[in-house]
């Protein structure tokens, strides 16, 4: 068994090449992510929709979708746990590192499977039920391929960690996470990490930086407002109408 | 309660229609040409905003009425709540991935087109070249096995008419045979409900009701796809458009209505069929009026909901609500109000989903008519028609379970006013001492029901329709008008257009107002083309074809100069070689 500190990583170590990586393509992916977002908000509202295929088929998608979108939520949460909380917090709440880690692999396991398993029959069905096929387009793919890539890249890392002993990514990776936000990058943190920790992130600056471009912003409008609000919704003629808002001066007044 | 002592809570008002069913002759006029104004595009063929079922029939899609199936509309818990019967906000929420109770395309049909270009382009040959049908949805040659009126005219019931879903309802046994059983045309378009299933069970809010007229409309920028409307319309009046991922439905050709014009369903039924007027309700009583205990009591509990436009503290309140006068007077001339609420012969179509559906129809004597005619009777005369009405129970209890939840009482009492209706007017029309006791015996006085019969028989165009155009302190900003400039919103010019992620995105096309005030005129002068007060100005978009409109043609040497004042003939024009 190799020592845990000598995981292979990618060649550029030192110089601009982290600084690259993990400094600037994070910082250009969050500007994408959220100026893209409030862009296609704006401009693009018509498009932001979930383009469902369950009127073609509904067999698989019965079985994949929910796999995979309650999988993914559980990765989701997962995430938030591993990357925003840290350690210390954990620790403080009486958490051992090993219950933290036993419940993460637990957890993780029944949702990337979960996860893998649904987007594997969502991607064969789209790829062999006729009308699903025709209704993807290019965009779709490449969406698909990131995602796909993110969650197999990131679910690898996580078994390799494990089989090659315990990789605690929540000393480096989810600090360099937390740096980020806090305007103090330090991609040294980063550096270190096993190669398929570093691809996965990658992969996900990429994803997220092509996210509101794709299919996938409907994410971002998951209706939880639903939960509250009245049941019939009555709106006035004139409020918002279509596409055109009342020209200055002419807006209603009492 | 509501505030004051009136005891009228917020007072709306509701655009609704009232259909005629003796008079539908199911040519689907009204489909193809709602098809061509609205569905006319990739992502919703399969889509029929107005469909003609045969009744008997499953309908479309496919054995929609079979709500253990489909889970549409709303129910009472056992406690008398009302909730969605799919199931509440949580579970709808938890189905979003997959919704369970989407109908597929199978159920409604897999739309085709026909290989035309083979006709043409086919090398010569032995046989004659046939166009196959293609699917719209793979593109590759298909079967037809389905279509949004495959049953029509009772084609093929012998094999499917026992999918009928009322039919597990009515006791006796209908029969097939050609002789035995009866047929009419149920055109249907969405409801616009008072208490609209669809808007409740869309998770992003994206459905709502007009507060000035009550249409009820899918606010494309809004809707998410979540696909969950489809199932919550019991009518399944809520289409998804496959190829833009968003959910669309009838709009009651609000365009149109705002200035005035009937839909475009109506304006070109044949039958001339179709009344459209605005009815005035009280909104705090709809949830009541859904929560009525007993089914077969919601078609009286919502004719409860609405008010009676005539009675001064009803217009007084709605007055208070900020309803235009004008808008109060067109309710007090609305053929739909008179239907419903003074004749009484207009019944709401499956009351017992709970939606309080605002489209309703005048149930066809003509099964009961026909079965008369049939044993050598005199249709025509009263006391067989009531005495049929009786006797017939198959018609009548099948449409005691579209219109009334089962209940035959009312759908006698109507059917009874129309035999009534029909025996009084005979006697009138050849010339015979009318009969004031027929009227009597449905509980009307002779005037009333010969004002029945004017509307049933004789209304013209304005008083089918009785719309009041929108306000005109409002008008800049309806859809139509368009009278700013259509670049100048938010976002500056050009923005908002087509984006490249969504099928056809872009800003509303404004059209002209003036086609369609034009179109009015036309519709409803006597003069077959051109206004005859604008002698030598021609507009070929409304020449209709008939005559020769003066100014159309230059002045020929002859003494029949065009565009001279005397070629006016008052709508009568020669048809010339
Ligand atoms: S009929 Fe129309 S308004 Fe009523 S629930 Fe269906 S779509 Fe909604
Ligand atoms: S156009 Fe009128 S008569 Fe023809 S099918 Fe439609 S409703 Fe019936």
């Amino acid at each position: 068994m190799t020592a845990p500190t000598h995981h292979p990583t990618l060649a550029a170590t030192a110089g601009t090449g982290p600084v690259l990586l993990w400094v600037v393509l994070p910082y250009l992916s969050l500007a994408v992510f959220v100026l893209g977002h409030i862009w296609r908000y704006r401009y693009d509202k018509f498009g932001w929709t979930t383009r469902s295929s369950q009127l073609y088929e509904n067999r698989l998608l019965r079985i994949g979708s929910p796999l995979f979108h309650f999988g993914i939520l559980v990765v989701l949460i997962g995430h938030i746990g591993g990357l925003l909380v840290p350690k210390s917090w954990t620790e403080a709440a009486g958490i051992s590192e090993h219950t933290y880690h036993v419940t993460a692999v637990a957890l993780g396991t029944v949702a990337g499977v979960c996860t893998l398993g649904g987007l594997a029959i969502l991607i064969y069905r789209r790829r062999t039920v006729g009308p699903v096929f025709s209704a993807t387009t290019r965009n779709d793919k490449a969406m698909y391929v990131l995602l796909t890539a993110t969650i197999v890249l990131g679910l690898a890392a996580t078994v390799a960690a494990n089989i090659l002993g315990g990789y605690d990514y929540r000393d480096t990776i989810s600090p360099w996470f937390r740096s980020i936000f806090y305007l103090q990058p330090d991609p040294a943190l980063m550096t270190g990490a096993p190669v398929l920790f570093q691809l996965h992130a990658l992969s996900a600056l990429l994803l997220f930086a092509a996210w509101p471009f794709t299919r996938l912003v409907h994410m971002l409008t998951a209706p939880l407002g639903y939960v509250t609000r009245p049941y019939i919704v009555y709106r006035s003629r004139d409020v918002g109408l279509g596409a055109r808002a009342p020209r200055r001066g002419w807006e209603r007044v009492g | 309660m509501a505030p004051g002592d009136t005891g009228i809570g917020r007072v709306m008002a509701q655009m609704a229609m009232v259909m005629n069913l003796d008079k539908c002759i199911g040519c689907h006029t009204c489909s193809v040409t709602c098809k061509q104004a609205w569905t006319n595009r990739t992502g919703v063929e399969y889509v029929w905003f107005n469909n003609v079922e045969s009744r008997p029939g499953q309908g479309y899609p496919r054995r929609y009425e079979d709500q253990d199936t489909w889970q549409g509309g709303w129910t009472l818990t056992k406690r008398g709540r009302l909730t969605l019967k799919a199931g509440g906000r949580f579970k709808k929420l938890a189905g979003i991935f997959s919704n369970p109770q989407l109908p597929t395309l199978d159920d409604y049909y897999e739309p085709w087109t026909y290989d035309y270009e083979t006709l043409t382009s086919a090398p010569l040959q032995e046989h004659t070249p046939v166009a196959r049908p293609k699917s719209l949805i793979t593109g590759k040659d298909m079967k037809i096995s389905w279509s949004a009126n495959w049953d029509d005219s009772l084609g093929g019931s012998a094999e499917h008419g026992e999918k009928d879903v009322l039919l597990s309802e009515v006791a006796d046994r209908i029969k097939f045979e050609f002789e035995q059983t009866f047929l009419f045309y149920l055109p249907r378009i969405c409801e616009h409900c008072l208490n609209p299933s669809c808007a409740a069970s869309c998770p992003s809010g994206a459905i709502y009701k007009r507060t000035e007229d009550g249409i009820v409309l899918v606010d494309q920028d809004r809707c998410r796809g979540w696909r969950m409307c489809v199932t919550g319309c019991p009518y399944k009046k809520v289409y998804f458009n496959h190829r833009t991922g968003k959910a669309e439905k009838c709009t009651f050709c609000f365009p149109r209505v705002e200035v005035g014009l009937p839909t475009v369903c109506s304006e070109t039924c044949v039958g001339r069929l179709r009344y459209i007027g605005l009815v005035l309700y009280d909104v705090d009583r709809v949830l009541d009026a859904a929560c009525t205990p007993d089914d077969t009591d919601l078609y009286e509990a919502q004719r409860r909901v609405f008010l009676d436009p005539d009675d001064p503290e009803v217009i007084a309140a709605a007055e208070r609500d900020g309803i235009p006068r004008d808008w109060i007077e067109a309710a007090q001339r609305s053929p739909v109000h008179a239907l419903i609420n003074t004749y009484k012969v207009a019944l709401p179509l499956h009351p017992e989903y709970r939606t309080l559906p605002m489209v309703w129809y005048i149930p066809p004597l003509s099964p009961v008519v026909d079965a008369v005619r049939e044993t050598g009777h005199d249709a025509e005369n009263h006391r067989n028609l009531f005495a049929a009405v009786d006797a017939l129970r198959i018609p009548v209890d099948y449409l005691a379970q579209l219109f009334t939840a089962g209940d035959p009482a009312p759908v006698d009492a109507v059917l009874r006013r129309l035999a009534a209706m029909r025996a009084y007017m005979r006697d009138i029309n050849i010339g015979r001492e009318p009969d004031a006791t027929i009227p009597e015996q449905v509980g009307m006085d002779e005037q009333r029901m010969y004002d029945m019969y004017r509307l049933l028989a004789l209304a013209k165009y304005d008083e089918r329709y009785v719309i009041p155009p929108a306000h005109a302190e409002q008008a800049h900003r309806l859809e139509e008008l368009a009278t700013e400039c259509s670049l100048d919103y938010e976002g500056g010019p050009g923005m908002g257009g087509s984006g490249p992620f969504g099928e056809t995105s872009g800003g509303a096309a404004p059209i002209a107002v003036e086609n369609y005030r034009a179109l009015r005129d036309r519709q409803s002068s006597d003069t077959p083309a051109t206004p005859s007060d604008k002698a030598t100005r021609v507009n070929l978009l409304n020449w209709d074809g008939k005559g020769t409109p003066p100014g159309l043609f230059p002045p020929s040497g002859g003494g029949t100069a065009a565009g001279d004042e005397d070629t006016d003939t008052g709508g009568e024009v020669e048809p010339k070689p």
